[in-house]
């Protein structure tokens, strides 16, 4: 026998195993040949990636409209020294900016940066929870982009290319690595705070099959939109009327013989259990209140971020390959000290949380956690309404800003990359966000140039024609 | 630095100051490096190195070689590696002495010896099947003639002939009947007219049928769907903000109202692409220009106004290359194309058509709203003008437009937020600040006062602005407009007067611009004939033109793509050279012929098609064909297709008879989980729910928010509308299952649809199951379905007469004559047909 062939008998009867189908559709299947059987076959099935990899599982803490690298994560004393003075001519030429001009002055940041962890990395007071998890985290401050707007930006890091249609690096991980989850879609999405200026292009497909999009878990109503039997649908009936649809499409795939129906059958029975499986990933009841109060979890003004958190750690742990927890947002054109003390107050606890979380389950090794928005913000002050008290924010900044890693393949306590004395640009160690990618994609045992979908006559890959994996980040 | 250069050149060959001769030293150095990319046969980056007049004359980015300069030529640079770019791209790069013997070279002048003048080089032929003129081909003889119908079925027929595979028998006519009904007017049969059609024993009882749907106003929704798909149509703008466009539906309109005229498809296009320019054009062809204007807008804050004109006039581009032509001209926006014969260049010609265009919003009112509109219009500016007297508007604008005026021009002068003031003005904004107040018309006064009262907010402090009370005035000018007879608007396009200059843009960075170009068409296709300054009318007319060879081919490809799920081309925006070969290359272009001598009508095609017994056929799966023809390329058997997201709630919405059928107006809002648009920026995206009849109008009405579409669309695969979209998928996943079983949507089609069976007049449970099955799949149970579904009723008859409690909340309204077990019964069995696979499913 072939051994591809084999090899789809076996996915096929996984398939069926794993969704309980009906025996007579099942004995259909495996009594028929060729490609059309293919189109029955789970899209989703686990397949192996190109090498051994160190992460299984991606959790990526998206921060949505671009925290500020100066105030969280890269002390710049040169900041002090230029306070009040615009930027050299020779920095600021041909520089585009969103707002504030080229000759905006310099805001030194009034955050106080103290090494962490016994590698000494320097984090900001806003980040006392994180401060903890220094020795864990991999900090990169050498990030730049090559966008200056928030969705360009946001799309470039989701999907490696400004133009809209591409897929998500979510979708690409789910496409390349199928999912472990039974009763859970591969690839979820949570979001708290404001919303997110992208919206599903973040989360899109883009050309993939559409199974490999984003399912967006809601943190009020129904987690999965229609989750719930409508009002006078209790358990018992859902089950009965299941049955009944199971055994009307049965005779009718007996009688026009397309497996599509079969596949039908199995999306229903996996509908059931999903109705089960949700509610269960969402019952913290049998969570230690150590744990629900290491988060957050049920304490303002922590529970949202917290509760999404706990639920990426939920997720991870009954197979959900890919989980963008998002937070918006961070851009703080004005009001910076307030908007980040805010944020920081909200986030800092449950995301240092789900690390420690992770890895007393000794999950970390197998998760790759990833932290950050779409750029960083200027050194330069951005100023509305000029004499009301503490309005100053800062300006969209695509050439140097900080994002952090820990888990699965990265090696931790170590900061990657120095910016020059303003924070301005990149000094050393430059990573573009294509590198990033690049990177993640190696620590799930991918190589980047080789995940590939052919679309329109060429082979698209998540780093489009660019990308380089950063050795320093990895164990 | 003299003395490095000594010492560079002291391992070559020639002493320092020696002359170069451009034939012993320099042509070798340009033959074995550049030529094979920047040669007679390619040249990449428009750069060609085997002629003085082409080489001197530089690549798209300008000239490279600057005669005695050779320190600034680019040339240099990129040979020598100091620059970002490294030529050649590949390899070990060319020698420290060749790189010195270049720029020596270029020193002493670039000296290069004249040759022969080099030749116009005519494009060479391509011999690409899709470039080739269609010629209409003789329908091949077949030896079985009694099942071919038409011209379609011999191409077919013969073509199974040569693969020994009889073709399949006509499927029966219930399934023909709602095959074709959802085919072409997107809803399915009632049982009155499946009955009729069962028993017209007239010979021509479905080309009868096929008369009444294509007569009916539900064809030109049906139809308009497709072509959304195409434009990438929404109601919103995309991105960040993702405002929404109240007046986009007035496109989608004129398209219904198109296709149902069918109106030809060369004037469909011309229109679309053009109509702005065509003489004493319509509002009608001006709307129809609203296809331009689908293209997504990025209104944040800091977006570079210039880089959105660019990035729109680069969708544009696309969108038109890959809908009517059929061709990935995207890829050669930042490159020659890489497989198709698309130079950047070319490229950018195509754009600068695009590039002039701008938005104009255009009054299209609707039949009936003119008369009633003047009516009031005196009293609503009257009212209008009254309520911003009585806030003291004028004086403070009047203070304000200079000032913002002043902050445009000298940026900085009066503090960040007169910047951001100037910012935030949109460009129709702009254009009227500039305008003197006498010259502006009540509409433009009126959008710039309202543009005012918001932002106004930006220059003064917080309190300052609540003081004004501009907030309260928003409200009450917004009702005000509400009281008053609206006066329907379309987006469309207009050229500018003065429209910048198109250049090739650099690795398609606007902010590189190499050589200017002017508007052209793509070399390799028909020759354009077009005055001295060519513009999109020209474009539409050559796109049109009988003689190109991609229109109405792709445009008949799409057509079977819709009736047989898999077009003759299975990559219908892709029939370049990387694209699929057709599976029946003269049938296409019999097709192709067909629609371009029947005066494009697009009727006349679909008649054709789903007369043809190759549509006719049954879609039952054939043991003989799964290993021969398992994709059906050679169509020995019709395929069961999947409804599109807004056919299954169609569906749903009509067999329960909840569907309101009226054809166009606004987009409508159904009921969705709360909460979801908090997903979208800032939660400024609002979804105020339809109300009354509205809610149960067709899917294709409901309003398309880009960033937080409306759920059950995105469960069954519709396009994100961001970008064209030639070819929908067909998924079956768990949450569609859970999207159909309890979206309140689909549950209350079940009830409106058990409360019809039960008021209707049945003898037993059985009849009624018939009539119910007749009604969802347009067929009757076979015993063993009716078996099973009386066990179900009979099992939850029984549950539901001790739980009245369950039973009364499946159903809470009453139906004379039925008991409460009875409607609760009917309600889950009619759940349950609703989620049938055959239900979801065109057979």
């Amino acid at each position: 026998m072939d051994p591809r062939h084999f090899l789809e008998i076996q996915s096929r009867r996984d398939f069926f195993r794993r969704y309980g189908i009906g025996t007579a559709a099942l004995a259909h299947l495996m009594a028929s040949e060729g490609r059309t059987a293919e189109t029955a076959v789970d899209p989703l099935i686990p397949k192996p990636p190109h090498f051994a990899p160190k992460a299984k599982n991606v959790i990526f803490m998206f921060m949505e409209g671009a925290p500020s690298q100066v105030d969280l994560f890269d002390p710049k004393p040169g900041l002090k020294k230029w306070n009040g003075s615009p930027l050299p001519e020779s920095m600021t030429k041909d520089l585009r900016l969103a707002f504030i001009k080229p000759t905006a002055k310099v805001m030194a940041s009034p955050r106080v940066f103290t090494p962490a962890g016994k590698c000494g990395m320097e984090l900001s007071d806003f980040l006392p929870n994180l401060a903890t998890c220094a020795d864990d985290i991999c900090l990169v401050r050498s990030m730049f982009t090559d966008a200056f707007n928030h969705h360009p930006g946001q799309l470039l890091l989701m999907t490696g290319s400004i133009q809209f249609g591409r897929p998500s690096a979510g979708a690409w991980i789910s496409y390349g690595l199928g999912s472990e989850s039974r009763n859970l879609p591969g690839f979820v999405v949570l979001s708290s705070g404001s919303g997110t200026s992208g919206g599903a292009s973040n989360w899109g497909n883009g050309f993939l099959p559409s199974v490999y999009q984003g399912v967006v878990f809601r943190s009020q109503g129904d987690p999965v939109p229609y989750l719930s039997n409508p009002a006078g649908v209790d358990t018992k009936l859902q089950r009965e009327s299941l049955d009944l649809i199971r055994d009307l499409n049965q005779t009718h795939h007996d009688k026009a013989g397309d497996n599509e129906i079969a596949s039908r059958i199995a999306s229903y029975e996996l509908a059931f259990r999903m109705q089960s499986a949700a509610p269960e990933l969402l019952d913290f009841s049998k969570e230690s209140q150590s744990t629900l109060d290491m988060y957050g979890v049920g304490k303002e003004p922590t529970n949202a971020y917290a509760t999404n958190c706990l639920l990426a750690r939920r997720m991870v742990e009954r197979g959900v390959r890919f989980v963008q927890v998002m937070h918006a947002s961070w851009d703080h054109h004005s009001e910076l000290n307030k908007g980040l003390k805010k944020n920081c107050l909200a986030t800092d606890q449950p995301a240092a949380a789900l690390i420690r979380d992770l890895k007393q389950r000794g999950l970390l090794d197998s998760t790759l956690v990833v932290w950050g928005g779409e750029f960083g913000r200027t050194p330069m002050v951005e100023i509305r309404r000029p004499g009301e008290e503490g309005n100053e924010g800062r300006d969209h900044h695509p050439l140097a800003y900080s994002m952090w890693l820990a888990g699965g393949g990265i090696k931790g306590g170590q900061v990657v990359g120095t910016t020059d004395d303003l924070g301005f640009n990149v000094a050393e160690d430059k990573v573009h966000v294509h590198d990033l990618q690049a990177t993640m994609l190696h620590c799930l045992g991918f190589d980047h140039k080789r995940l590939t979908y052919l679309h329109q006559g060429r082979n698209f890959r998540l780093t489009d024609v660019a990308g380089e994996v950063v050795k320093k980040m990895l164990v | 630095m003299l003395l490095s250069a000594v010492f560079t050149v002291a391992g070559s060959s020639f002493a320092f100051g020696q002359q170069v001769d451009f034939a012993r030293d320099v042509e070798p150095i340009l033959r074995t490096n550049c030529r094979g990319c920047h040669g007679e046969r390619q040249q990449m980056s428009g750069l060609r190195l085997d002629h003085p007049e082409a080489a001197l004359k530089g690549a798209y980015s300008g000239p490279v070689i600057k005669p005695g300069n050779s320190a600034g030529s680019r040339l240099i640079q990129v040979v020598s590696g100091e620059g970002k770019v490294k030529m050649p791209p590949a390899g070990p790069g060319l020698k420290a002495e060749q790189v010195a013997t270049l720029r020596r070279w270029i020193d002493q002048g670039a000296v290069w010896p004249a040759t022969q003048p080099l030749a116009s080089a005519a494009p060479a032929k391509v011999s690409h099947w899709s470039y080739q003129a269609i010629r209409r081909p003789a329908a091949p003889a077949v030896k079985n003639s009694q099942t071919v119908r038409n011209p379609i079925d011999s191409f077919v027929v013969a073509r199974l002939e040569q693969e020994q595979i009889a073709p399949s028998p006509e499927a029966d006519r219930t399934m023909l009947l709602r095959r074709v009904s959802l085919d072409l007017i997107g809803l399915p049969p009632t049982p009155a007219e499946v009955d009729e059609f069962v028993s017209d024993k007239r010979p021509d009882a479905y080309e009868r049928v096929v008369d009444r749907l294509l007569r009916s106003p539900h064809y030109g929704e049906k139809w308009a769907r497709h072509w959304l798909d195409l434009a990438r149509y929404a109601d919103s703008d995309g991105y960040e903000k993702d405002l929404p466009r109240p007046t986009a539906w007035r496109w989608r309109q004129w398209v219904i109202d198109a296709l149902n005229r069918d109106e030809p498809f060369d004037q469909f296009t011309i229109d679309q692409i053009a109509g702005d320019l065509l003489p004493n054009a319509t509002v009608e062809q001006k709307v129809a220009t609203g296809f331009h204007r689908n293209s997504l807008t990025n209104r944040e804050g800091g977006i570079d106004r210039e880089q959105l004109r660019i990035e729109q006039a680069v969708d544009r581009t696309n969108t038109v290359g890959s809908v009517w032509l059929g061709l990935t001209v995207g890829c050669a926006q930042c490159h020659d194309h890489k497989y198709d014969r698309i130079s950047q260049k070319e490229y950018y010609q195509f754009f600068a058509f695009f590039s002039p265009a701008e938005d104009s919003e255009v009054e299209a009112p609707l039949a009936g709203e003119l008369g009633p509109y003047l009516k009031a219009l005196g009293e609503y500016q009257q009212k209008r003008r009254e309520l911003i007297k009585e806030y003291g508007v004028e004086p403070l604008q009047q203070e304000w437009e200079p000032k913002v005026i002043e902050a445009s021009r000298n940026q900085g002068k009066y503090g960040g937020d007169w910047d951001l003031a100037w910012t935030v003005l949109w460009n129709d904004e702009r254009k009227i600040l500039f305008k003197q107040p006498l010259e502006r018309t009540q509409k433009e006064t009126d959008k710039l006062t309202d543009h005012f009262l918001e932002w106004y907010s930006a220059v003064v402090s917080k309190q300052r602005y609540a003081d004004l009370k501009f907030k309260e005035l928003r409200e009450k000018l917004a009702k005000l407009r509400e009281a008053h007879p609206p006066l329907t608007e379309a987006s469309a396009i207009a050229d500018m007067p003065s429209p910048p200059k198109a250049h090739v843009l650099i690795r398609g960075d606007f902010q590189n611009p190499g050589i200017e170009v002017e508007p052209n068409v793509l070399a390799v296709l028909n020759p354009f004939q077009a005055g001295p300054k060519p513009n999109r009318l020209d474009l539409a007319k050559w796109i049109v033109s009988k003689d190109n060879p991609l229109t109405a081919r792709v445009a008949v490809n799409r057509m079977w793509q819709s009736f047989f799920e898999r077009g003759l081309v299975a990559t219908p925006s892709d029939f370049g050279t990387q694209g699929d070969r057709p599976s029946h290359p003269e049938l296409l272009d019999w097709l192709a012929a067909e629609f371009q001598e029947s005066g494009w009508s697009v009727k006349h095609m679909h008649r054709l098609i789903v007369e043809s017994a190759t549509y006719r056929q049954s879609s039952q799966s054939r043991q003989d064909l799964e290993t021969r023809d398992s994709d059906n390329r050679l169509l020995a058997r019709q395929s069961r297709i999947r409804l599109e997201a807004e056919l299954v709630r169609d569906a749903a919405l009509s067999v329960s008879g909840l569907m309101e059928p009226s054809i166009g107006g606004p987009s409508i809002r159904p009921p969705q989980p709360a909460g979801l648009t908090n997903l979208g920026y800032g939660n400024f995206i609002k979804w105020p729910e339809s109300t009354g009849r509205d809610r149960y109008r067709r899917g294709l009405y409901i309003f398309f928010q880009r960033t937080v579409p409306y759920p059950q669309l995105m469960m069954f695969d519709a396009p994100d509308s961001n970008v064209s979209c030639p070819k929908r998928e067909r998924s079956t996943t768990p949450l569609q299952a859970l999207n159909l079983l309890n979206d309140p949507v689909f549950f209350e089609a079940a009830q409106a649809m058990a409360a019809g069976l039960l008021r209707a007049d049945f003898k037993t449970d059985a009849h009624r199951l018939d009539y119910a099955f007749r009604l969802a799949l347009g067929r009757d149970p076979v015993p063993l379905e009716k078996d099973r579904m009386l066990s179900y009723l009979e099992l939850q008859r029984g549950r539901l007469r001790n739980e009245p409690k369950l039973a009364a909340s499946l159903f809470s309204g009453q139906v004379e004559g039925s008991s409460s077990a009875d409607l609760g019964v009917w309600v889950a069995l009619s759940r349950a047909i609703l989620n049938l696979d055959e239900f979801l499913t065109r057979e």
